[in-house]
């Protein structure tokens, strides 16, 4: 195995990384209209994920930066060739960020109205988006010999790739769910159970048109072990979550998103963004890559680094392990008078 | 295709903006990150309320700031690839690693500690909780450290050979070291931390001015005047230095830039500093020149009389070495920019500085002249004298109202460093016209650039209110929770142990929720 294709694992890694911890939180801001009946309940699913979601979306900024620094190519004809719905999630996911903190230094009714709505859309329109985006990445789009995009906004909207996007909207809204049940205690707990059986299904049958789509047109023996193990997963966390096993359940959900990651990247190698015009001109581990040299820095950062930001997260996580409910809200007006 | 709307102009607007806005929470989010960290020690140590009641009220400011500075920072992570793509397929091999590194190591380390410091007030013993800010403060100086040196290879490409692959030249990283500890680098931090301790020094003692005018928060706002106004003088002391250091490191990698900056236009020996200057840019000479002789080689070379090369001989020199062409930067823009950052900068560093003394606690101070905790501080000139009451107000009133200018400042040095190496994005290797993304339209580009624009706009509109209403609520009440931090991770409060059954224990709402 050569450094470059360690670094397509490693990016693999990050984004699985990404969409399993963000794929939950995006999941809760959407939930915040699907679950919450009012606005405390609102506050109970936001506070779910108040003090780790920064820490969640970091991954994302590590595999932009991960890509740009192994496979400069890589980065450069993604980011430019998607560059509407790129621009759409940047958006999002600024207007997100400040409606979390800035939502509840306002006691004004439409203040917090105003951010409610933003961090349900905020959450809704990236979910969909980063499907669509590796919908088409694995299906292949319009690059030419200069491994330029040329390609438009319209060719990244096609079947293959909408569905992609409602597989992750709905993964990770069900994935949040499971979640959601995890962390609350009293009624918001109860239908978030009940929920997140109604989400399973409807994701199983998304996702299973998708992978069984993805399997057909580019799968090998690996992607279609990779499948199998995302299906299961899917089903067994449904069956979970009916048991009233949250912890398994979501144990199982992630695995779902570990494994589907899992599956795309593996249909995707040693290609990292194929052409639909030409297979010569597809970016590959090796075209897209950066030196030799240069991974190796890379490795022996991550080597280092990735541990002990995985042992810190992980710890952050432990101490806000105590479900939250409706009785941990102080009141609606400012929060923060103690802070 | 008309220059003013070519998809080259507007990537450099889209990324001047949303750079220079990006960088305005920047140096605040450094310094008050700091400062709060070092005022939630001060309670830690003593136990004394007013420094839980200032980290609380800073802290905010700082959170309010910080987020802001987090998702505008999201979009400079992706920017290179959307905008400039050319670029950062010929630059990524050296470029990429250091913004990698930055997100792995200082992104995950501040977002996860602030985290932790939010919502951890009652889940962390209170040196705990402390240590985590600090961690934050630590998360923002490497992120600093990382992007300052990727941008130090922008400035002066080092530890790199052009190579070719697939009949395209890119730069390959020889030497990794070079490109993180090269001396740009190094005088570049220097420059932007101090300049950080500056800009929040100076909005410190503003605020704590605003409320001490209006006599209230006495006791809390008197130390922070203090911690302000020392924090702006060594502030002011270490940019002083790092700018006179990195003025003689940029004389000798980039004379052009520095050149412009004075609106030099031909060779001198010695060289004057220029005080103003109305020039005409097509001629190649000034107009109107006011001038103090020989500074200028002084300030570049430590030498009254050296030669100071003049920007139509460095021009005449580029076109000998890389081909006919312009390569000058746009000179009143370098000239001005390079003022208005000194001059906002330097208001500043002079009322701080004189501040400083006038509000001395004991330091050669009559007894009867000095004032207690709960006093707004005397101004006096010397032992029994005080500073006439007239010129006492104007500080006061100065002193408050700049509490941005070295904010204003550092945004004009970074215009200042950007536009003065162009043009070139990579000095002397590759040219900002050839770094843009060929395949984004001119229709992209004007959507995104208008997008951002208004959307940073009116973010703006509502994180500059948002932080008036903190600043004029001033810093908060304590409760019972706040002075009974818990004794063990995500334990009770201490406060609350024996008389409260675990039941209800297990009911109380969270100290801090969104």
């Amino acid at each position: 195995m050569e450094l470059h294709d360690v670094w397509f694992v490693l990016i693999a890694v990050l984004w699985t990384g990404y969409f399993f911890l963000e794929g939950f939180d995006f999941g809760v801001g959407v939930l915040t209209k699907l679950l919450a009946r009012d606005r405390t309940e609102k506050r109970v699913l936001i506070n779910t994920i108040g003090p780790v979601w920064d820490g969640n979306e970091v991954w994302l900024l590590t595999a932009g930066g991960a890509t740009f620094a192994a496979f400069p190519e890589w980065y450069a004809t993604l980011f430019s060739g998607f560059y509407l719905p790129l621009l759409i999630i940047l958006l999002c996911l600024i207007i997100r960020g400040v409606a979390f903190e800035y939502r509840a230094k306002r006691p004004e009714e439409r203040w917090q109205t105003n951010w409610e709505h933003a961090i349900f859309w905020s959450s809704l329109i990236p979910a969909v988006l980063w499907g669509v985006a590796f919908g088409n990445i694995v299906r292949g789009v319009k690059i030419d010999a200069h491994k330029e995009y040329v390609g438009n906004f319209w060719d990244l909207l096609n079947p293959y790739s909408i569905l992609g996007g409602l597989v992750t909207l709905t993964l990770f809204t069900f994935h949040g769910t499971v979640f959601t049940a995890l962390k609350t205690v009293g009624d918001i707990r109860m239908r978030a159970r009940r929920l997140a059986l109604v989400l399973g299904l409807v994701t199983a049958v998304l996702a299973l048109g998708f992978l069984i789509w993805t399997q057909a047109d580019n799968g090998d023996g690996k992607s279609l072990a990779a499948m199998i193990v995302a299906v299961v997963s899917l089903v067994a966390a449904i069956g979970a979550i009916k048991l009233g096993r949250e912890g398994w359940s979501f144990a199982l959900s992630g695995l779902t998103i570990v494994a589907a990651v899992a599956m795309l990247f593996l249909t995707l190698f040693p290609n990292v963004m194929p052409s639909s015009l030409n297979e010569d001109w597809s970016l590959t581990v090796t075209n897209a890559s950066s030196t030799p040299y240069t991974l190796k820095i890379m490795t022996w950062c991550a080597g280092i680094a990735t541990p002990v930001v995985l042992l810190y997260q992980s710890w952050t996580y432990w101490v806000f392990r105590k479900r939250i409910g409706t009785q941990h809200i102080a009141s609606d007006v400012p929060a923060d008078a103690a802070h | 295709m008309d220059l003013a709307l070519a998809p080259e102009t507007l990537a450099r607007w889209q990324f001047g903006i949303t750079t220079v806005y990006h960088f305005l929470f920047v140096p605040l989010t450094i310094s008050l990150a700091a400062l709060t960290a070092i005022l939630e020690t001060a309670w830690v140590r003593t136990g004394k309320e007013h420094y839980l009641r200032a980290t609380k009220f800073w802290g905010k400011l700082f959170l309010i700031n910080i987020a802001m500075g987090v998702v505008t920072g999201i979009v400079q992570e992706f920017q290179f690839g959307m905008n400039w793509s050319d670029y950062s397929r010929f630059v990524g091999d050296v470029f990429g690693a250091p913004l990698a590194f930055e997100a792995l190591i200082a992104f995950f380390f501040e977002s996860t500690f602030i985290g932790l410091w939010i919502f951890g007030w009652d889940k962390l013993p209170k040196k705990l909780h402390c240590a985590t800010i600090w961690m934050v403060s630590i998360g923002t100086v490497l992120s600093a450290y990382f992007i300052i040196a990727a941008n130090a290879f922008m400035q002066h490409p080092v530890g790199y050979k052009i190579a070719e692959r697939d009949g395209v030249k890119r730069a390959e990283l020889t030497d990794f070291a070079k490109v993180l500890f090269q001396e740009t680098t190094l005088v570049n931090f220097f420059h932007v931390i101090a300049a950080s301790i500056l800009v929040g020094g100076a909005f410190m003692t503003g605020i704590a001015i605003f409320h001490l005018r209006k006599k209230q928060h006495t006791r809390t706002m008197r130390m922070s005047l203090r911690v302000g106004l020392v924090t702006a003088f060594v502030g002011t002391l270490l940019t002083v230095i790092s700018a006179d250091t990195l003025g003689k490191v940029m004389y000798e990698q980039q004379p052009m830039k520095m050149s412009a900056a004075e609106a030099l236009w031909e060779s001198e020996k010695p060289a004057p500093f220029s005080l103003f200057a109305y020039g005409d840019v097509a001629k190649g000479h000034n107009e109107v020149a006011i001038e103090i002789p020989g500074v200028l080689s002084f300030l570049a070379k430590n030498n009254f009389s050296a030669e100071i090369p003049g920007i139509n001989d460095l021009n005449k020199e580029a076109q000998e070495k890389f081909g006919p062409g312009d390569y000058r930067p746009n000179i009143p823009t370098a000239y001005w920019s390079y003022r208005w950052m000194i001059g906002f900068g330097g208001v500043s560093m002079v009322l701080c500085t004189v501040g400083l003394w006038l509000t001395r606690r004991k330091f050669w101070l009559a007894p009867e002249h000095r004032t207690g905790e709960d006093d707004v501080p005397k101004l006096m000139l010397t032992k029994n004298k005080e500073l006439a009451p007239r010129l006492g107000t104007w500080w006061w009133r100065l002193s408050q109202w700049t509490l941005i200018f070295p904010l204003i400042g550092t945004a004009w040095g970074w215009i200042f460093t950007e536009t003065g190496r162009q043009p070139w994005v990579v000095y002397g290797v590759l040219k900002t016209e050839d770094a843009v993304s060929p395949g984004v339209s001119q229709g992209e580009v004007l959507t995104s650039l208008i997008v951002f624009t208004l959307i940073y706009a009116i973010l703006a509109v509502i994180e500059v209110r948002l932080l008036l209403k903190y600043v004029r609520k001033g810093p908060p009440e304590l409760t019972e929770a706040d002075l009974n931090p818990p004794t063990k991770i995500g334990g009770p409060p201490g406060g609350a142990s024996a008389d409260t059954d675990a039941e209800a224990e297990a009911d109380r709402p969270m100290a801090f929720s969104y």
